[in-house]
This record gives C-alpha cells, structure tokens and sequence, in this order.
C-alpha cells in the first residue's frame, strides 16, 4: 500500500485515456459555474436577509467536488458535505430547490427542516448529511457493506474533510472498510482550515493521505484545484473498488477560499495564502485549459456563461415563489410508514 | 407450541425473519464464529454464511452507522451491541444520524439495534445498565423492552419490518431464567401496546422487562391484594390509553423500573397520569426506581440497586392502605 501524489493533467490525450470527450469536459465546466453561481447568488439572498440561520459556501472546492462527482456512475451513491455543492448540480439537483432550501421554503429537499447545505435527493443517490462531522463515513461505508452482500457492482463514496478526519468515526469506518475490503472511496477535502484550526493542530502527518496505509488500502494526494486531475484519480479508484480492489482514501488539497460560515471573515487565514491560491482557482484554471488544449471558443464560454446566469436567475424566481412551510408541518414525518419503503433505493 | 426460554425466543425470532426475507443481515462483535457473547445467533453463521452474520471490529459506531448505510440501501440490518452500555459509542449514529433522517429528507432508516440490558449478576457499571430512557426522549427512534419469551420474539419481528430505527433492549437477567410456550410460526406482536400481565382492582403497577416479575413476586407478598401489572412492552412510544385505564380502574398506582430514577421514563409517566388522571386518583403516584448511582458490582451494593421484590411489595401495601 502506498500513498500516491496524483500528477497534473496535461493534454487532452491524457483526458481522453480518462474517459472523457469534449462534451464532457464542457460539461464539466458548464456544472463548475453553476455551483459557484450558487453559492454566490447565496451570499446575495443572505445580505438581503433571505436566508434564515447561517450560510455555507465551498469556494475553491467546484474542481474536488465537480470532478468526483463526474468519475461516479448514476448507480453510485454517496454522502456529500458542506463544501461539496459541486456534486449536488452534477448529480442533478436543480438550483431552484437548493435556493429554496437555502431559504427554508416548502420546495427545498428538506420542506423547511433543515437548512443550507444539510439536504440531498435521494432519487439521486444522495444521502443528506449531517452537523457531527464526519458522522456520514459509516453510513457511505454501510452502503458499500450493502453492494458487497448484495454483489452488485456500485460504489459508495464518503466525503470528509482534514478537520473531521480527527474524528473517531474516520478511524471506524476506514477500519471496517479496509478489513472487508468494502467497495468505497473516502474523498477528503482538505481545505486546511477546519474553521479556525490550521492542519498541523489537526493532523500530524504530512498528508491526511498517510494514514491510508495504516488500514491497508491506497492513498492517493491530488491538487483539488485541478478538476481533471481529481477526475481521473476519482475514476480510478471508484473503478478499483468496483472492481473488488477495496477502498481508496483520495484526498483533493485546497484552500477554503472564504470563511467558516458567512459570518466568519477567516482573519487568521495569512493573506499570503488566499492570494496564492487565488492564483490557482479552479474555475480559471479549468477555462485556461479549455481555451488551449480543448479549443474552447469564447462563444462557447459566453454561452455557457449566459445560459448559467438565466438558469440561475429563473431559479432564484421560482424559490422565491416557493411558499415557507406552514406551522402544522412541524410534526409530520417524524415517523416512516411502510409506504415510504416504497423508495428508489428501497426496492 | 413449544416452551423456549427468553433467549431462544430472541434466537428463533431473528432466524425465521433470516430464512424469510434475504434482506436481513446481522451484524456485531463476536455474532458470527462465536455465536454472539450470549449465544443469540449461536449457528447463525453456518447457516447464513460470513456475509450475513457479520463479525465486525470493535467498533460500534460503525456497526450502527453502516447498518443506516445498509438499511438506506435496502436492507433490514440487525445490529447487536454486545452489551447495551455500549450503545453510547453509537449514540451519534443512532440519534443524530438515523432518528432524524426520515423527518428532515423523507428517507427511512429500518434498523434495529439489539441491546442486551439490565443487571443482577454483578456485571458491574458499564455491564448492566437499561439505557431505555435516554433514547425514549429522541423523536424518531422506537425503543421496545420484552419481557415475556412469547413478546421477544414477536416484538423483534416487529422490530424488522418496522420502517424505523428500534432499539430493541433485551433483558440479560431474563435470558435462560425465563421460559414459556411460543408459538413456532412467525407473529408480531404490536409495537406501542402494552400487555396485562395480570388483571387487578386495587392498584396498578406499570413496569416493563425484568421488573414485570419483580412486580408479580411482591403483589403475592401483600396479602389479599388484588394487583394488576402492565407490562408496557413499548417505551416509545408508549400505550398511554392502557396505563390511564388501568389507573382510572384503581385509581392508585406504582411506576416501577431498573433503571435510574431522575429523568427514568418512570417520570414521563407519572407526569402523565398527574396531567391526565388527576381525579381518578385516591393517592398520589409511587414511584420505584434505581437510585441515581452507576451501577454497582459487588453483591449486597447492587441489590440495594436494583429494586427488590420486598420493597416493592412494602410500597404496594402502603398504596393499598393510603
């Protein structure tokens, strides 16, 4: 077992080897503007007091989370987090039920309750996570459990970040999953600040990645802001664990490129570092290297850039027409009926 | 029929629902090869196989978490927690994870968690404790406590098709001391009705698990009595409809249980009968109950713990005579 430091993506050749065509690759684009349109569009509704609580965003995270998300098969399923907005659009969740979310109307995955990033479609093989960080890496290994016993050949990825990865539940499911060789991929998002706390309060390994080896499987470090750099690690190692080759720790370095929370202005973030990593956003970085390996137009950009705006802006209409909960809601679904076994994954 | 012990019952409830439906697996330390440290799933392996009688690390967080996983999947897992004191470790899972998934996203999570719980044979504080109370105050988990063999199997087959997440406490001390006749086909019996374990006029005793025959033991030390037991079975939820008749019936009533008085379920009921019953009341609600200690080993310490038929019976004669 070793830990690997995935290298950049280069040439297009390098992208087609991986399993991707020109569409695709737009396409990857096209879903990276959309997540951070989003969680721009977010930041709007919330100084205009639209969104109730706190606001979450994943700036810097669109090419880990876009680009793990396009490596799963419809068949996959998974449990993203906080940061991973990317994987809620390319699954296929549309922005209009994520602004409603956002704002506790009636039409959000979770009707009102439950807010900001805590929601995901089912429908889309999505399991919506919770606050207890990273208390979903049991169920995403449960999952993979399911697929084993049942031989199926799916995949079940976990995502997690550096800060979370301290955690008691990282270490029981990596465990459970190494002994069994389970068919899951752990995705940690390392953005190096878990709120306040820099990585070396959280870890003392150089890579979170190290520990791979310790449960007997495969780590693998790849820049997070190279979307088809984590692609093609994400496709190798959902297709390994396919393949009955057990798990794979897969971590995408970033840098939370914005606060905690919206409150939260990351002064003990060293300036130095947002400028450096701005110089590596993964949006630009994406759009550079369409326009020299893939021949990106600059109708092509516009029109994608035009067609995110007007879907994002006719969501942001629909939400708001979307109606709050009403009070008597409150107590409704605490409790399956046997009827909701009637599900997509259930049958 | 045929005459099984409280164990057996557990074990025959678990392997008709294996034979009957692939969906259902166990999971646990020590439930495959060793047949479980109280020997629930004794041959389960053999029979289903490594995939279905799962040995898994210690690691209990995981076990629940990725039986949420599995259940979210499609399958009917049934995890054992080796002793229900360690149920703690899985709290997260159980109570943040999968008691709130169904209200928050509309998604299901059939689970069941078996707790084997209570003392009596000096396990000590972290081997005997009855943790029904702290989960009975989580909305969107179920929490059952057989006491008689005919109920554990038919609450633990319940407990599987139940489209949520149970935990299922299980009392040690009844294992192999208790025996009756149950039925060999495959029956549930009703989650959230509680069972007459005997009728009676003078006073009501509600209780559940072990302490339905401590109960039944002492109303034979009180001379002349006439006193009816309700065996609540269900803790969450609860059959308040059959407490309030009972209570309105005698109008006098002991709320008994092993676990620790302050915040016990025991309260949730008084409070209820106070709210709901006030004026069928000719005396005010008992209440017996550990006292508000961990659980202690040595003999006589735990005996003081543990709510004994001679203080119970002392308790019934002085409601009687109020």
């Amino acid at each position: 077992m070793a830990i690997r430091e995935a290298e950049p993506v280069a040439s297009l050749n390098e992208v087609r080897e991986a399993g991707l065509d020109r569409e695709d690759l737009l396409q990857i684009y096209r879903n990276m503007v959309i997540t951070r349109g989003i969680e721009e569009r977010g930041h709007i509704l919330y100084r205009q007091g639209k969104i109730p609580g706190s606001f979450y965003t994943g700036r810097g995270n669109e090419a880990a989370s876009v680009g793990v998300a396009m490596a799963m098969t419809a068949e996959d399923v998974g449990t993203p987090l906080h940061r991973d907005m990317g994987v809620h659009v390319t699954r296929g969740v549309e922005p209009w039920r994520i602004f409603a979310q956002y704002m506790g109307r009636r039409d959000g995955p979770t009707k009102g309750k439950d807010g900001n990033v805590h929601m995901a479609d089912a429908r889309l093989g999505m399991i919506a996570m919770v606050s207890h960080l990273p208390a979903m890496l049991p169920v995403a290994t449960g999952c993979a459990l399911a697929f084993r016993i049942r031989e199926e050949r799916r995949v079940a990825v976990g995502w997690f970040g550096e800060g979370a990865s301290a955690r008691g539940d990282t270490h029981e499911s990596m465990t459970f999953a190494g002994t069994r060789r389970l068919p899951v991929v752990f995705v940690c998002d390392n953005n190096q600040w878990a709120y306040s706390t820099p990585t070396h309060l959280e870890y003392a390994t150089e890579h979170v990645a190290d520990r791979a080896s310790a449960y007997g499987f495969d780590g693998v470090v790849v820049d997070g802001t190279d979307v088809l750099a984590v692609y093609r690690e994400a496709k190798r190692a959902i297709e390994k664990a396919r393949e009955g080759g057990g798990p794979t720790l897969l971590e995408c370095q970033t840098l939370r490129m914005e606060g905690h929370a919206v409150h939260d202005d990351a002064f003990y973030v060293p300036k130095e570092l947002f400028e450096e990593w701005a110089k590596r956003d993964p949006l630009e970085r994406f759009r550079v290297w369409l326009q020299e390996h893939a021949n990106m137009t600059t109708d092509e950009e516009e029109e994608i850039g035009g067609n995110v705006k007007k879907l994002l802006n006719d969501a942001l209409h629909r939400a708001e027409e979307s109606p709050l909960p009403d009070p008597s809601e409150l107590t409704e679904g605490v409790y399956a009926t046997p009827e909701d076994l009637d599900t997509p994954h259930h049958k | 029929m045929a005459e099984r012990t409280y164990l057996q019952a557990i074990s025959d409830g678990l392997r008709q629902e294996m034979r009957r439906d692939k969906r259902v697996y166990v999971i646990g330390e020590d439930v495959g090869v060793y047949g479980g440290a109280f020997k629930v799933t004794l041959g389960f392996q053999e029979e289903f196989g490594p995939w279905r009688v799962i040995d898994a690390p210690l690691a209990e967080t995981a076990i629940v978490g990725s039986c949420t996983g599995a259940a979210i999947m499609g399958l009917r897992p049934v995890a054992e927690m080796q002793f229900a004191d360690f149920v703690s470790c899985a709290w997260d899972q159980l109570v943040t994870v999968a008691a709130k998934q169904r209200w928050r996203v509309g998604t299901p999570v059939p689970i069941v968690v078996r707790c084997p719980s209570g003392g009596g044979f000096s396990g000590g504080p972290f081997h005997s404790q009855n943790p029904e109370s702290s989960f009975a105050h989580i909305p969107g988990l179920k929490v059952l406590c057989p006491a008689t063999p005919e109920d554990a199997k038919g609450l633990l087959v319940s407990a599987i098709e139940d489209p949520n997440p149970v935990l299922y406490m299980e009392h040690k001390h009844l294992y192999r001391r208790i025996k009756a006749e149950v039925p060999e086909e495959r029956y549930t019996v009703p989650i959230g009705k509680a069972r007459t374990h005997q009728e009676g006029d003078d006073v009501t005793v509600v209780t559940w698990g072990a302490m339905v025959y401590t109960a039944a033991e002492a109303a034979q030390q009180v001379d002349g009595a006439s006193v009816e037991i309700i065996d609540l079975r269900s803790i969450l939820p609860w059959d308040k409809q059959a407490v309030l008749e009972s209570v309105r019936k005698t109008s006098k009533v002991l709320v008994l249980h092993e676990d620790t008085r302050t915040g016990g379920f025991g309260a949730e009921i008084a409070a209820t009968i106070a709210e709901e019953a006030f004026e069928d009341l000719d005396a005010p609600v008992k209440r017996i109950a550990a006292p508000d200690t961990p659980v202690p080993f040595s003999p006589p310490l735990e005996k003081a713990f543990i709510p004994q038929v001679e203080g119970v019976a002392k308790e019934l004669k002085e409601l009687i005579e109020y």
